[in-house]
């Protein structure tokens, strides 16, 4: 059987199995890594411009999300230069507020959809909540795969999901989230992963949020590697968007440098590359104030999300 | 047979932790005598950046527990310090004091303590007031902890200038970061000791051993720190300090007195580091009353 770019849907159950030990012990490498300022101050800022401003909260009103698309536009306004966050996450509901809110300005709003966070309803549903989302703007989705479905070992089931929200996304680029917290081991995620790329993702996503452990170092190399590897075989570009977890500046560096020594420059801009974020924005604005003044800082001065 | 000597390697205080210093250096301070004082970390500016940290994560708990309970803390402390008597005067001595000086330290010390602590419940009451305002408002005045507080030491003592001033501002209910006397360190590190069995719970004071030209920077500089106290009288560190806490607006308070003077310990030295906080509450006019207040 072939998929739609003509290539070989190969068996899933032969996904290549991960070698735990081998990736912690490369993913301690990256951190060991010496950055310069300059590389630094450079680092800090693509790594602001790739942050997906998330709220997605049962409690989100129309204001929170107004609070937060001006937050994506105006990051620090004291400081000129500063890029503006790549896109802000939201629910299916609140999507037209926040395509008002950020007209014009380069950010694009993505909608969490599939009956997020658990994924369990029926297709339909998730269809119709995808649906709903792209008529009310949304240049992105980010919907959830069944792990049900997935760990017990149903993987036609979860190829045929992903392949019909696809479709029903139009023009919006879709994000697989795995909710790799709840996949167990780095096999696992691994194949979920090549599930998603054959199935038509755009991106992959490791979580929710919702779910701990979330965007671990391991989990992200494992979902990286399986990109590369899609990539030599098919040629297709499919982006990588860690979320959850990822609170401070220097684990995102660590991430960039994860992402540059893996899969090269062609990934290092915020159409391949998100994080799904909400404090690690001022945290790295802290950084790039520390690094502008040599003051130390405070968060009192810095807007709150 | 002869045994090696064994150089106490003093550690910092930070968050109720006793890190070494995250650059990995030190020094060792020599007594009058030419003795070294022992292994004694040099912090780095990481180092302060790290204890304000912890000071920011302590603050919020500190200063809204009861004043009694931090009553009772301070207490606390003074009596674990007086359970380690022996210990302190040896330093004292070691570093250069009169045994009998070492003693009266040690005392005015722990007297310094109970004294803050005997505040801690009482000084909201004697500071607030009731202000006057002609409109129909019941108009009062309270006291709340500024925040994250850096303490420097002064150049005199090794311990009584330290809790001279850590004291009224743990009994304000502020956290701190102290960095010690660079010559007469070892009763820095070894209060440090003393504040982690007594309940005090960790990052409401982090102890810094080092250079004080090269953390006097970034702990002045810093824009999460609140306040600075500086327990000394050198001009020159004074005026660094009030220049570099310009870009947020820090309170300085330097204090060049005399520590062994009962004088140096007043109510005033916890409102130094107070911010007033006044509420207009309307009041219904009954009966024609105006508001007296």
């Amino acid at each position: 059987m072939k998929d739609k770019g003509g290539f070989e849907i190969p068996d899933f159950t032969k996904s290549p199995t991960i070698d735990k030990v081998g990736v912690e012990e490369r993913v301690a490498r990256f951190q060991t890594r010496s950055i310069k300022n300059e590389s630094k101050m450079q680092g800090l800022k693509l790594a602001l411009n790739m942050i997906d401003l998330t709220t997605l909260e049962g409690k989100d009103t129309p204001g929170k999300v107004r609070q937060m698309c001006y937050k994506a536009m105006h990051l620090h306004d004291m400081q000129s230069g500063l890029p503006t966050v790549a896109a802000v996450c939201v629910y299916p509901t609140m999507v037209r507020v926040a395509k008002n809110e950020v007209k014009g300005s380069g950010v694009k709003v993505a909608s969490v959809s599939t009956a997020f966070p658990s994924g369990q309803a029926p297709r339909d549903i998730k269809i119709r909540d995808t649906k709903f989302a792209v008529d009310e703007g949304a240049d992105e989705i980010d919907m959830v795969i069944s792990r049900g479905r997935f760990l017990s070992g149903d993987y036609n089931f979860v190829f045929d999901e992903i392949a019909t929200i696809k479709e029903a996304c139009g023009h919006a680029r879709l994000k697989v989230i795995l909710e790799t917290g709840e996949l167990a081991t780095l096999d696992n995620v691994r194949r979920a992963s090549d599930i998603a790329m054959h199935a038509g993702a755009d991106f992959i996503k490791t979580s929710t949020g919702k779910i701990q452990p979330a965007a671990t170092m391991q989990v992200t190399y494992t979902m990286l590697e399986a990109i590369r590897d899609f990539h030599l075989l098919t040629g297709r570009m499919v982006g990588m968007k860690p979320a959850g977890g990822i609170s401070n500046s220097k684990l995102a560096l660590h991430n960039l440098v994860m992402v540059k020594e893996t899969l090269g420059n062609d990934w290092l801009s915020n159409e391949w590359f998100r994080f799904g974020a909400s404090s690690l924005a001022n945290d790295l604005l802290m950084q790039i104030m520390k690094a502008e003044t040599g003051f130390y800082q405070s968060s009192d001065y810095f807007s709150i999300d | 047979m002869e045994r090696l000597e064994v150089l106490k390697t003093y550690k910092i205080y930070i968050g109720g932790k006793f890190p070494r210093t995250e650059s990995g250096r030190y020094y060792s301070p020599k007594n009058a005598k030419g003795e070294a004082l022992g292994n004694i970390c040099l912090s780095s500016r990481k180092d302060v950046r790290n204890a304000v940290v912890a000071a920011r994560k302590a603050f919020g708990d500190w200063s809204e527990r009861s004043a009694f309970n931090r009553s009772q803390i301070l207490y606390r402390m003074a009596e674990m310090l007086e359970g380690r008597r022996a210990q302190f005067v040896d330093e004292l001595v070691f570093q250069g004091a009169k045994k009998a000086n070492a003693e009266k330290e040690l005392n005015m010390a722990i007297d310094r303590l109970i004294y803050y602590a005997g505040w801690c419940d009482k000084y909201v009451q004697v500071l607030s007031s009731v202000n006057p305002v002609s409109s129909a408002h019941f108009n009062f005045s309270t006291y709340e902890a500024t925040g994250v507080v850096g303490v420097i030491a002064g150049e005199k003592t090794s311990l009584l200038d330290l809790v001279s001033i850590v004291a009224p501002v743990i009994a304000g209910g502020n956290t701190c970061v102290v960095i010690a006397n660079e010559h007469l360190p070892l009763c820095a590190v070894t209060f440090a000791e003393v504040l982690n069995s007594s309940d005090l719970p960790g990052g409401v004071v982090n102890i810094l051993t080092g250079k004080l030209n090269e953390l006097l920077a970034p702990l002045s500089t810093h824009m999460d720190v609140n306040a600075i106290a500086y327990a000394g009288s050198d001009a020159d560190t004074k005026k660094t300090l009030q220049l570099n806490s310009v870009e947020n607006l820090k309170r300085v308070r330097a204090y060049d007195m005399n520590w062994f003077d009962e004088k140096s310990q007043d109510l005033y030295m916890i409102s130094d580091f107070q911010e007033v906080k006044t509420t207009w509450h309307p009041i219904e006019n009954i009966g024609g009353a105006s508001s007296s207040y």
